[in-house]
């Protein structure tokens, strides 16, 4: 499992030395290392370095008009374009004094659980599986487990197809603006999706079950899970929500986010990471989500979170990945919830809504990685003239590199060896399914060299 | 486009499978998350083709390449280096996607001062993050295919992987996506007083911005230089749209580049 790029080196004198150097980790979104050197036991020098190059999305927003935000902040990630279009738009339409109409939040709801199932199940079953099933990629599983594979593939493509019907596409929709859609998908391509999700139920048993044979690593470390929560509504936040967490459940207004999420400029720092007003690093993604909404989930959930045994608030960064596949049952559920609504009520065509101001709005999202925040200032004229952005995997890698520090110690003491760490360490990452384009746009950019 | 279409695929003749890799460079991946999601179609690849490097997706990595599919723009010295290295070891070069082909949507930065929106984004720590213009592949190495459009389009992914197995020619339409938008019925966004880049966009997309109601936006290149300066009058007489204003608007995918319209 270790790269060919990998440096592996471990000192002849002390097995407590090792030396750790993982050059373009794989299987994650966008180039990443990973460098690790202990010395007698003791850890000298600890990094998740992202190498990927910068993109200078804030910057470039400047000057272009208001209702090209959300075309050009979804080319921030292919994986969680739909996520970035939806930040895009909360934020924009605060901006622009924008309410929008339920149709238009009932079918930007269905195309975000697409993007949902989507990126987790492309993230469980191509990038997180073959860890534990020992091999490299997904690829030989395609004649070693066959079933799996076109299981993979068939749900995948149900996800992507959401998609394509309600924004034409799930790589940069098309049909999802500020102020509302271009496109009204007919009945009966969106009762075709419901059919398929209805089917799709099956697979996502053989799914739990699958999972629920593989063994996930246990390791714990007390940290902050911030999310999204629907705090009037009941609903399991992913579109929108306030602000909370597992140490500060109270609510906090997106438009304050600035209050519970804090982005330290260190001048000639290496690092540039987020923390909150309580703790030094903190987590979001699906474990986050879950530890701060479970009771929202929907039932058959619930009750398969049961199954697999988690519970919040589980502070185990592994179970990352067992709550992205218990969010997957709920979003199914909800997706098919929404196309019941949708065609109940009937899908017409409505305009878009038009700006009845210029100024400054936040929006956030709970994309697939975590909490995903976009802050725009727009100018009299309609210009762009500010952009703010905070990604997922740039809150979460202060807490990755914490959990390393952590767990490399504990794998010490167990008496494992560098190559296990290392792969041990390479899953961690991948358990929080980390978007290196996603981060890059911004400051929580290590460089080793 | 300064294409060699009559590039020769080494790879099919000795009846090994041909070796693929997939690298990403200033980009979000999307283009290389496309091939991902050939659901209907992977299984089928991978019968045919062998996969030997592609970080999405695997932990293996060889060098040893026929063909390389590359996703992203070059917009660092490490862009530049290596793109160099990829062309040393690929056999045939594939630029997927408008950063690759064009710049795309990081050419953006090209029209701001470089140390302004250093600073902007980084601050302090602006003397850290080494760039330079965006730029696509072509600028720096021979590209022997490209596949445009943000992202790309599967179904002409599937078409070029299918003539370079057996050594068909590969060709781009070479007509603007309003024959394509026309053919499908949709109304003019002219009409409704929407500048449309779709009469100097090349075509291959099935106008599928338009289809769902958004103009498009010139995500796969100008067709031609004859074909602006042609739409320039057209759409000056018709709808009063001047050529500078299409010219402004081509510049959100880098598509204005006069080096790429000759």
């Amino acid at each position: 499992m270790i790269n060919e790029d990998s440096v592996l080196e471990q000192s002849q004198k002390s097995s407590r030395d090792v030396t750790i150097s993982v050059k373009h980790l794989t299987r994650v979104e966008g180039h990443g290392n990973i460098s690790v050197n202990v010395k007698d036991g003791e850890i000298t020098n600890l990094e998740l370095a992202i190498v990927e190059s910068p993109r200078f999305f804030e910057a470039f927003l400047r000057g272009r008009p208001w209702n090209e935000a959300p075309h050009i902040t979804c080319r921030i990630c292919g994986i969680c374009s739909v996520g970035h279009t939806t930040a895009s738009f909360h934020a924009m339409e605060a901006a622009c004094g924008i309410q929008v109409t339920p149709q238009t939040d009932r079918l930007r709801k269905l195309i975000l659980m697409g993007e949902e199932l989507q990126s987790h199940w492309l993230h469980l079953y191509f990038l997180a599986v073959p860890d534990y099933l020992g091999v490299g990629s997904v690829i030989p599983l395609a004649s070693s487990h066959p079933e799996v594979v076109q299981r993979a593939l068939r749900m995948k493509k149900l996800a992507n197809d959401i998609c394509s019907v309600v924004g034409g596409r799930h790589i940069h929709p098309i049909a999802i603006h500020v102020g509302g859609v271009t496109h009204f998908p007919k009945h009966e391509d969106l009762l075709g999706l419901k059919d398929r999700l209805i089917a799709s139920r099956e697979d996502l048993k053989e799914m739990v079950g699958l999972f629920g044979t593989l063994s996930v690593p246990s390791f714990e470390r007390d940290t902050e899970y911030l999310s999204l929560k629907d705090v009037g509504g009941g609903e399991y936040a992913f579109y929108d929500g306030d602000i909370v967490s597992t140490k500060d459940p109270s609510p906090t207004p997106v438009a304050e986010y600035r209050e519970r999420v804090i982005e330290d400029v260190v001048p000639h720092s290496a690092a540039k990471h987020c923390r909150t007003p309580i703790s030094e690093t903190y987590a979001v993604g699906a474990l986050a989500r879950f530890n701060n909404n479970h009771e929202q989930l929907h039932p058959e959930a619930k009750r398969v979170a049961e199954d697999l045994g988690l519970r919040a608030i589980c502070m185990n960064p592994f179970h990352n990945n067992t709550a992205q596949l218990i969010e997957t049952v709920h979003c199914v559920e909800r997706a098919i919830e929404l196309i019941d609504e949708l065609v109940t009520i009937g899908v017409r065509p409505e305009p878009l809504v038009k700006p009845t101001s210029f100024g400054r709005g936040a929006g956030a999202t709970e994309v697939p990685r975590g909490v995903l925040f976009h802050e725009y200032g727009v100018d009299r004229n309609g210009m762009i003239e500010m952009a703010n952005l905070i990604i997922p995997t740039g809150q979460n890698l202060a807490n990755i590199e914490a959990d390393m520090r952590a767990l490399v110690p504990q794998l010490l003491d167990e008496g494992m060896d560098k190559d296990a760490i290392t792969l041990r360490l390479e899953m961690l990452v991948r358990a929080y399914d980390p978007c290196i384009s996603c981060a890059t746009h911004l400051l929580d950019v290590l460089w080793v060299d | 486009m300064g294409l060699s279409d009559e590039a020769q695929t080494k790879e099919s003749t000795n009846g090994a499978k041909p070796r693929i890799a997939v690298f990403s460079l200033t980009s979000c991946e999307g283009c290389s998350l496309a091939i991902l999601e050939l659901e209907d179609q992977l299984i089928d690849i991978l019968d045919v083709v062998e996969i030997v490097n592609f970080r999405e997706a695997m932990s293996e990595r060889s060098w040893e390449i026929d063909i390389g599919f590359v996703d992203g723009a070059v917009s660092t010295p490490d862009d530049e280096a290596e793109i160099r290295h990829f062309r040393d070891h690929c056999g045939t070069l594939v630029a997927i996607g408008a950063c690759a082909c064009v710049g795309g949507i990081n050419t953006l930065k090209n029209h701001q001062d470089e140390t302004a929106y250093r600073r902007y984004v980084y601050g302090d720590r602006a003397k850290w993050f080494p760039t330079q213009q965006a730029k696509p592949l072509s600028a720096f190495v021979k590209v022997d295919y490209e596949l445009p459009g943000c992202p790309m389009v599967k179904e002409e992914f599937l078409e070029l992987v299918k003539c370079l197995l057996i050594g068909k020619p590969f060709r781009l339409p070479d007509f603007p996506v309003c024959v394509e938008c026309k053919k499908l019925g949709n109304p003019c966004l002219y009409e409704q007083g929407i500048v449309c880049l779709g009469p100097v966009t090349r075509a291959g997309c099935r106008a599928i911005c338009p289809s769902y109601g958004s103009k498009c936006e010139a995500c796969r290149g100008v067709l031609s230089a004859e074909a602006l300066r042609a739409a320039g009058v057209n759409l000056q007489e018709r709808y009063g749209v001047t050529l500078d204003e299409i010219r402004s608007d081509l510049r959100l995918y880098g598509a204005h580049q006069e080096e790429k319209i000759s």
